[in-house]
């Protein structure tokens, strides 16, 4: 038995960095450095430990679309020890939704041939944590999604979704789409071995043209939404800010009396 | 006028408040019609008449607990095809997000998420988001299909506003994706009685500096003596302090109460992002240099275990 495992990962601006639009309302990705998706090195762990909980002959390719510094991405969940990369860079891609990503991505997943997909829950940068359940969505297998916990056998992923009112127990037979969150299991630190071994796995590149999209299915012109405005908030006005010298519980209770809060 | 869909998030008939919110900004668009699935879902009907909805669509079956997500999105798609209204609004759970996605892509529209404010416009809803960590806000629209919108709690007040309510039923057609995901086991949260994090109008919060799970109590007793909720920064939830299901930040909840008090919290970009939009923010921290004092509207430099409990003993004192 073989298992095919691909891992959507995101070449993201620094979120410590000072993160700003460009001209055209997109999210200017020159002037901050950028990296792998904290987020994402998490389902690289998974992967990881699915495969070496496996007696299956697993393969692990991490698959991203952006610009010619995700590459970046695609070398750190390589040198972590994901098997081979792909790399999905068009020009007519800039300025992408997450509609439009999702469809870019099961393109490439279906031409990559998988098993099992496993996201990070969000991008640091978009945040809008919906690519996963797109994915299944457009690639018409079960989504199971923002797990704590996963394991995978006999052709059956299994996990822990920990929501707000519940913690469920969820079971879907492969292939299927996962997505895991921050609470999954500590991500692994790349080896000096891991890193050289990496400079000699492959990384393929696709365009459009290789996964038929058309160019108006796509960037700018082809979502399916648009930022009409962006404007920087204000920072706050300074506040008052005193020393505790004995009093300070009651000066606050003060301050929260004249806010009306007690 | 245009019907508007809100998707009801409800637990066992009882309506959760931002459903309710999401009705005031959805009277701004068009007559709400709100759709209840599963369990109870008809007893929602007299909250969201009362709240405006004019209509309210309901359907149970056993598929909605018993497989993930795709039931739900089977069902909206349902309304949706009933209705052919102005947008579809969803309340901005992580369900919320998803089941909302993935009826974005059914029926060819965009999809926005995490909205704070709504408003009608000309060429249809502009949604306002907070995104960057709160440090930019943007303005956004959907450009093709019907507008599906999450919206995130505290985003509007909620307004009495009755209307007819009328009950119907609605008649949903599983497809095959419905089955895809079981759901094998659910353990509920068990309730701490304290408000939910998100629609909290007070949340206290702590972090490193409270240096212990036990230590928590005090944060728990500033929080009871104020009604508020109770958070955690990501040191505390990955130091097993606090769960994680309290965690405020970036990969934890984003909360917008009306006071925000974070104790022993520095400030990182992580927390930051979870809470820089609360109206007023105080702080208690050792550390002058800290960054949380950057975004205070009051903050203490001294040692939380002094100003805390003395904080709680005033309140309770000036309660009498």
């Amino acid at each position: 038995m073989s298992l095919r495992i691909v891992v959507t990962v995101k070449y993201v601006p620094d979120a410590t960095g000072d993160r700003h639009f460009a001209d055209d309302l997109t999210v200017d990705r020159d002037d901050v450095d950028g990296l792998l998706s904290e987020l994402d090195e998490y389902a690289v762990e998974q992967a990881l430990q699915i495969s070496e909980n496996s007696d299956d002959d697993v393969e692990i390719t991490v698959l991203t679309v952006g610009p010619e510094d995700a590459k970046d991405a695609l070398r750190k969940a390589l040198s972590m020890g994901a098997d081979k990369a792909i790399h999905v860079e068009d020009d007519d891609l800039h300025g992408t939704d997450a509609i439009g990503t999702s469809l870019v991505l099961a393109k490439a997943i279906e031409k990559a041939g998988y098993d099992l997909v496993i996201s990070g829950m969000a991008s640091t940068d978009g945040t809008m944590g919906v690519v996963p359940a797109l994915l299944a969505e457009r690639l018409g297998v079960p989504q199971v999604t923002l797990l704590s916990e996963v394991s995978v056998e006999d052709g059956v992923v299994k996990g822990r979704r920990d929501g707000d009112t519940a913690s469920e127990q969820l079971e879907a037979s492969l292939p299927a789409v996962v997505s895991v969150t921050d609470q999954s299991g500590e991500a692994r630190y790349p080896s000096f071995k891991g890193i050289m071994a990496a400079k000699k796995k492959p990384v393929e590149s696709w365009d459009l043209s290789d996964l038929d999209i058309d160019e108006d299915e796509v960037g700018l012109e082809g979502a399916y939404t648009t930022v009409d405005a962006a404007t920087e908030r204000p920072a706050r006005t300074a506040g008052t800010i005193v020393k505790d010298e004995g009093e300070g519980g009651k000066q606050l209770a003060e301050f929260l009396a004249s806010q009306k809060f007690i | 006028m245009a019907e508007v869909l809100v998707y009801v998030d409800h637990v066992d008939g009882a309506v959760r408040k931002p459903t309710l919110e999401l009705l005031t900004l959805a009277r701004r668009i068009g007559d709400p019609v709100a759709v209840a699935l599963g369990n109870g879902a008809a007893d929602t009907a007299a909250t969201l008449a009362e709240h405006g909805a004019v209509k309210v669509l309901t359907h149970d079956a056993s598929e909605y607990a018993e497989y993930l997500v795709a039931p739900k999105v089977d069902a909206l798609q349902a309304a949706h095809e009933a209705v052919s209204p102005a947008a579809v609004l969803v309340p901005s759970s992580a369900e919320g997000k998803e089941i909302a996605a993935r009826l974005a892509l059914r029926i060819g529209s965009g999809i926005i998420t995490d909205a704070v404010d709504l408003e009608a416009g000309d060429e249809g809803p502009v949604a306002t988001q907070s995104v960057f960590a709160a440090s930019y806000t943007t303005k956004s629209r959907v450009t093709k299909g019907t507008p599906v919108i999450t919206v995130k709690p505290n985003s509007a007040a909620v307004e009495a506003a009755p209307a007819a309510g009328a009950v119907e039923a609605l008649s949903v057609t599983f497809s095959e994706k419905a089955t895809g995901t079981r759901i094998t086991g659910r353990t509920p949260r068990e309730s701490t009685g304290r408000p939910e994090l998100t629609e909290a109008a007070i949340v206290v919060s702590g972090g490193r500096g409270v240096n212990g799970a036990e230590n928590f109590s005090i944060i728990e007793a500033l929080a009871d003596e104020l009604g508020a909720a109770v958070g955690a920064s990501r040191a505390a939830v990955d130091a097993g302090w606090y769960p994680h299901t309290n965690q405020v930040g970036q990969t934890g909840k984003s909360v917008s109460p009306q006071l925000y008090i974070a104790s022993g919290i520095s400030g990182a970009i992580q927390h930051r992002a979870g809470m820089q939009t609360s109206k007023t923010i105080v702080a208690i921290n050792k550390d002058p240099e800290a960054p949380i004092f950057e975004l205070v509207d009051y903050g203490v430099v001294g040692d939380l275990f002094d100003v805390v409990p003395q904080l709680t003993e005033e309140i309770k004192t000036r309660k009498g």
